[in-house]
């Protein structure tokens, strides 16, 4: 009979992903590219807010999404609709995307160089807050027809977000949502979290949005060379 | 509701240590959970024994570590205990508050054969 013994391993539960999502990260830095990870609840207007995103920006800038859900890809035919290229991962049971998965998408996507990439996450307030995919920011929407206290009942995901994008807000003169208490509740949870109002139906607040990309975007340039400058440094120095 | 990812996260864990440092069975685990980590440990006791079973941690026992959350307060300048990320700071009522710990979720240790 075998002798039974302690083992010290000091291992993090999400050690694993964390190491995927790190291997994401740097090939989103190699390609000098902004990823930004939507999470949201269901029926918040993310895959119409991000349709209309995709619409505005694509003359600007190159492009691509990964959409996350459960079952079917209606997502991905809305988002290709738009010509921007897109990629459906059904998550099946899952309840969120991890970064091994996502780290797949990419190899069928590739993504191109200074390109920003939207991952549309599962819809759930919930468990999309602890699996980092490589992402420079999470950006959570939350619209108005919600509850105002949800970052409070949610405060994992509004504490992993970096921005809250406050949809539907042309619907605020039928609704009693109070925008400065959702506000303070949010920032109750994270005292650092950025705040833009929104309406991606009727346009209300949305050149802000553009304008947060666009920063984010170029921060991400800075200091970058593209694979083939580099190269070509090397052959001609 | 992503309890059962965390019990294959473990899982996978246990199947690599298994073969780095030599054991077949594992009999216990100990896993440091944070208040504030956001686990429910009702559906993570239940979706280990589901995950792990007919595994090399069939059966195991599984012990939670409670580790209570804490934060910083910029009002006050020194680490003062929460219950909940949108607590108000004890002393001061600030919101201004950074969590320091609490938030972890590690396999600490095994009982293995």
């Amino acid at each position: 009979m075998s002798q039974a013994r302690m083992v010290q391993i000091e291992q993090d539960i999400l050690g694993k992903n964390n190491q995927y999502a790190e291997a994401n990260r740097r090939l989103f830095g190699e390609r000098g590219m902004l990823v930004l990870n939507l999470v949201s609840s269901p029926g918040s207007g993310k895959t119409t807010l991000l349709t209309r995103s995709l619409e505005d920006l694509q003359a600007d800038m190159s492009l691509a999404v990964i959409e996350g859900d459960q079952q079917t890809s209606n997502d991905a035919e809305r988002i290709r609709a738009t010509g921007v290229p897109a990629l459906q991962i059904n998550t099946g049971k899952g309840c969120h995307l991890d970064a091994h998965q996502v780290g797949h998408a990419l190899e069928h996507l590739d993504p191109a160089e200074r390109s920003v990439l939207f991952i549309e996450n599962v819809g759930n307030l919930v468990c999309p807050a602890a699996f980092d995919l490589g992402e420079a920011h999470k950006v959570a929407i939350l619209s108005v027809t919600e509850g105002e206290d949800k970052p409070i009942k949610y405060p994992d995901m509004f504490d992993a977000a970096d921005l809250l994008l406050l949809n539907k807000i042309d619907l605020l003169p039928y609704l009693q949502f109070d925008v400065d208490k959702c506000i303070d509740y949010a920032r109750r949870v994270n005292p650092g979290i950025q705040v833009l109002q929104v309406s991606a139906t009727s346009g209300e607040g949305m050149a802000d949005w553009y304008q947060w990309i666009r920063l984010a975007h170029q921060t991400r340039l800075v200091g970058f060379r593209s694979a083939s400058a580099v190269a070509e440094r090397q052959v001609n120095p | 509701m992503h309890e059962m990812s965390l019990c294959e996260g473990i899982l996978q864990v246990l199947e690599d240590e298994a073969g780095k440092q030599g054991f077949s069975e594992v009999r216990q685990v100990w896993l440091e959970i944070g208040r504030l980590a956001g686990v429910e440990l009702d559906a993570l006791r239940f979706s280990f024994d589901v995950v792990v079973r007919d595994t090399l941690a069939d059966g195991a026992k599984l012990s939670i570590i409670d580790v209570p959350g804490v934060a910083w307060c910029l009002q006050c300048a020194e680490s003062v205990p929460v219950e909940q990320r949108f607590d108000a700071c004890p002393q001061c009522g600030s919101y201004q508050l950074q969590v320091t710990g609490g938030d972890e979720m590690r396999i600490k240790e095994l009982e293995v054969n």
